[in-house]
Order: structure tokens, then C-alpha cells, then sequence
């Protein structure tokens, strides 16, 4: 547990938390206007979500001990 | 709703009795943080014995309920033994002139006493026969094949039965493959060729949605938690998104830019752009086995730990918190089953749409 192992996984949790954040936010923005679509763009939203959740878990694995 | 939030708190608040019964393990002078990390690298990882719980009975023997599965290993000849040989890792097994030992769930070879030899980062340097054995893995996967024929097998029998309308239990999952074929298969790859790929998403969604749920059941099943599942998934993709590529998925891979310029002013641009295609052609995948493997694992971690919290916190306030949160946090890793099988075939299904694009920009080259 040294000190860039977790100042690295902070600052991938904290990208990951902004992505999503970010793309969350606007999928609610989106549901506002045009609430007949809700069922499509929370499809959406769960592929764009899963996607950034991809990258960082893979980039946590790097950063974890043996 | 007002009874069930009052069993909900019972239950967490029975889990307090907990520290009682664990006041002997902490007096044997191992520290309960080491036993907990153990027991959850020893859950999360396969094993050759399908062991379902073990418990220390009044004379403080270890016992086990389970039952052994072969070991199947390739050594310089077939060994086939059962793995009750290995007495859940304290013996050596032998078969022939060889002796093998199970150290962390692997096996290796060793001598009469069962010296292995350890490198500078504590790993071994025992060579490692060939295992094909029946793990745990192996038999939840025949378990969930199995399942899944039965299941789908009956709701098609009883189209035919009932004049095209599904009874039983296969009811709950026609709107679920009508949903794939239609919105992920149909929208994705289009309407000429969705059919050539449907039993592949078809099977790959419902596989890893059971063996997801079946990782999150008390039987401590990690299968989709494994790399080389994972990664056997993600390979099938691979291999039918290429060789059911059409002609134009492999000219838009190598010669994107096409007839609009010279072949002088395209050959600077592709020692770039190829590389970088060819890249992404196995990112694609490989990204694929890395979200499904990371996420199950993760979660099961996630929940282990903080079950294993419950028993650090040995008060009256800690423990329920625990179990409360250890609660929630299964809730939504049942939505996490459901969800990573979902993006797995949606992606693959997107990936096969790629394949299979034809060639409709015909003014533009």
C-alpha cells in the first residue's frame, strides 16, 4: 500500500465518479426535456456507464498489489 | 412494508450475538484480520473440491461439508485421481512415481516431501503439470449448461404445445429474448443478418446472467470472477466478429481512406492509422473480458469484506451496520449481475454490426 499505489487509485475513482457524474447529469437533463424518450436514453446512459466503469476498473486492477 | 422493515432490523440487530462465539478464534493468537483475508482469497479463487461449508466442531477439528471432484493432470502421462487425496491441502497426493501439492488452489509437482521452492517475491518455482481437472468452476458451468437447456427446451416445447403462446416458467423470459433480439440484435447489426448471430448473444446473455447469479448465492461460486472464463467469452467474440467479417469491415480496417487520394498521400497517414486500427482490434475485446471479470470480482471483495467486517466489529452498533450494508450492497450487485451480462452482449452485438457493414457510401469513395 504505498503512497502512489493510492493517490493513483484515488484520482482513477475520482475520473470514473466525474465521467459518470457527468453523463448521468445529462441523461437526467435529457429526460426532462422529452420525457416520452426515458425508456432509450436510460439505455443509453447504462452503456455509457458501464463503459467508463470498464476502463477503471481495469486501470485499479494495474494499481493493486501482487 | 412496515413488517418487512422490522424483520430487516431484527435480523441486523441478531448479528451483535456474533461476539460471543468468536471471542475463542481471537484468543488463538491469530490475528482475525489475516484469517478474514485469507478466507476471502481462498472464496474468491477456484477449487478442486466442491467444498460447501466447514465448520470446527467441540474438539476443535476442522470439518468439512463438500464433496471431492477429480483431478485430471498431464504430467508426463494421465493422472486421474480424486481430490480427496489432498485433504484440502495438507497432504501430498501421489499418483505413480509423482507427488503433487495444492498450495493457493494450484498444483504442483514435488518431491517425496513436498518442498516448494519459492522465488524472491514469495511465488513458487514448482513446475505446474497440465491441469484439466473438474474444479468447482467446471461443474457450475456444466450445472448452469444444463439449466439452461432444460429451461429454454421446455418454453420451445411448449410453443408447440400450446399453439404459439409459452406457459410455465418459460414465460418470464420471452420478453427477455424479444428485447435481445429485437433491441440489442436487430438495431445493432441490422436486419439482413441478425439471424446468423442470434443463438450466440441469446446463450452468451443468459450464461453470464446465471453464473452471475449463481456467484452470489451461499454455494461460493466464482465463476464469472475468473480471468480465464472471462476471457474464453471474450476470444468467442473475437473469433466470429472476424470470420464473419464481411470484405468491407476488413477494407475499412486496412485501407479506410479508400480511392479519394493518391497512394503517396495515403502512405504516411496509414503508418499511423493502421497500427492504431489493428490495435483496437484486440482492445475491443480484450475490454470486454477485463469490465465482466472486474466487476464480478470487485463485487464479491466488496461483499466478503464487509461480511468479514461484521465479525471485526464484535459491539452492538458495528456489527448490524455491516450486515446492513452488506445487505444493500448485495442488492445491487444482483442489478450488476443483470446489467455486466447485458453490456457484454450489447457490445458484442455491436461489434458483430461492424463486421457485417456493407458498403453503402458508394459516391463518397
Amino acid at each position: 500500500m504505498t503512497i502512489p499505489r493510492i493517490v493513483g487509485a484515488g484520482l482513477i475513482v475520482i475520473g470514473v465518479g466525474v465521467g459518470i457524474g457527468r453523463i448521468g447529469g445529462q441523461a437526467m437533463e435529457a429526460i426532462a426535456r422529452q420525457p416520452e424518450a426515458y425508456g432509450k436514453i436510460q439505455t443509453a446512459m447504462l452503456i455509457v456507464a458501464a463503459l467508463i466503469e470498464g476502463i477503471g476498473f481495469a486501470a485499479l486492477f494495474a494499481t493493486a498489489e501482487a | 412494508m412496515a413488517k418487512i422493515l422490522f424483520l430487516l432490523a431484527l435480523m441486523t440487530s441478531l448479528t451483535g450475538f456474533g461476539k460471543e462465539a468468536n471471542a475463542e478464534v481471537a484468543e488463538e493468537g491469530k490475528d482475525i484480520k489475516t484469517e478474514i483475508d485469507a478466507y476471502i482469497q481462498h472464496h474468491l479463487k477456484d477449487a478442486h473440491d466442491f467444498n460447501l461449508f466447514s465448520y470446527t466442531d467441540g474438539e476443535g477439528n476442522k470439518k468439512h461439508v463438500g464433496f471431492p471432484l477429480p483431478v485430471i493432470l498431464w504430467d508426463e502421462g494421465l493422472h486421474f485421481f480424486s481430490s480427496s487425496k489432498f485433504h484440502h491441502g495438507e497432504t501430498l497426493a501421489q499418483s505413480g512415481d509423482k507427488y503433487y501439492k495444492l498450495y493457493h488452489s494450484k498444483i504442483y509437482r514435488t518431491d517425496a516431501e513436498g518442498t516448494i521452492n519459492y522465488d524472491e517475491e514469495h511465488h513458487p518455482t514448482n513446475v505446474k503439470p497440465l491441469d484439466f481437472s473438474m474444479t468447482k468452476s467446471v461443474v457450475m458451468i456444466i450445472f448452469t449448461g444444463l439449466l439452461m437447456f432444460w429451461l429454454f427446451r421446455s418454453l420451445a416445447r411448449s410453443y408447440t404445445k400450446n399453439d404459439g403462446i409459452a406457459t410455465g416458467a418459460g414465460r418470464f423470459f420471452e420478453p427477455v429474448i424479444l428485447y435481445i433480439r429485437d433491441d440489442i440484435a436487430r438495431s445493432n447489426i441490422g436486419e439482413k443478418r441478425y439471424q446468423k448471430y442470434m443463438p450466440f448473444l441469446l446463450t452468451i446473455f443468459f450464461f453470464i446472467w446465471f453464473l452471475n447469479m449463481f456467484g452470489l448465492t451461499p454455494f461460493g461460486v466464482n465463476v464469472t470472477g475468473n480471468i480465464a472464463i472471462t476471457t474464453a467469452l471474450a476470444v468467442l467474440t473475437f473469433l466470429i466478429t472476424n470470420f464473419t467479417g464481411t470484405k468491407d469491415y476488413w477494407k475499412h480496417l486496412f485501407d479506410p481512406l479508400g480511392d479519394s487520394m493518391p497512394w503517396y498521400g495515403k502512405l504516411p497517414l496509414y503508418v499511423i492509422l493502421i497500427p492504431i486500427e489493428l490495435l483496437g482490434l484486440f482492445i475491443k475485446p480484450f475490454s470486454l473480458l477485463i469490465r465482466l471479470y472486474a466487476n464480478m470480482q470487485a463485487g464479491h471483495i466488496v461483499i466478503m469484506s464487509l461480511i468479514g467486517l461484521m465479525f471485526i466489529f464484535k459491539n452492538w452498533i458495528g456489527s448490524p451496520l455491516s450486515f446492513g450494508l452488506a445487505f444493500a450492497i448485495s442488492l445491487i450487485e444482483i442489478l450488476v449481475a443483470l446489467l455486466q451480462a447485458y453490456i457484454f452482449t450489447m457490445l458484442s452485438a455491436l461489434y458483430f454490426g461492424f463486421a457485417s457493414e456493407e458498403h453503402e457510401h458508394a459516391e463518397a469513395h
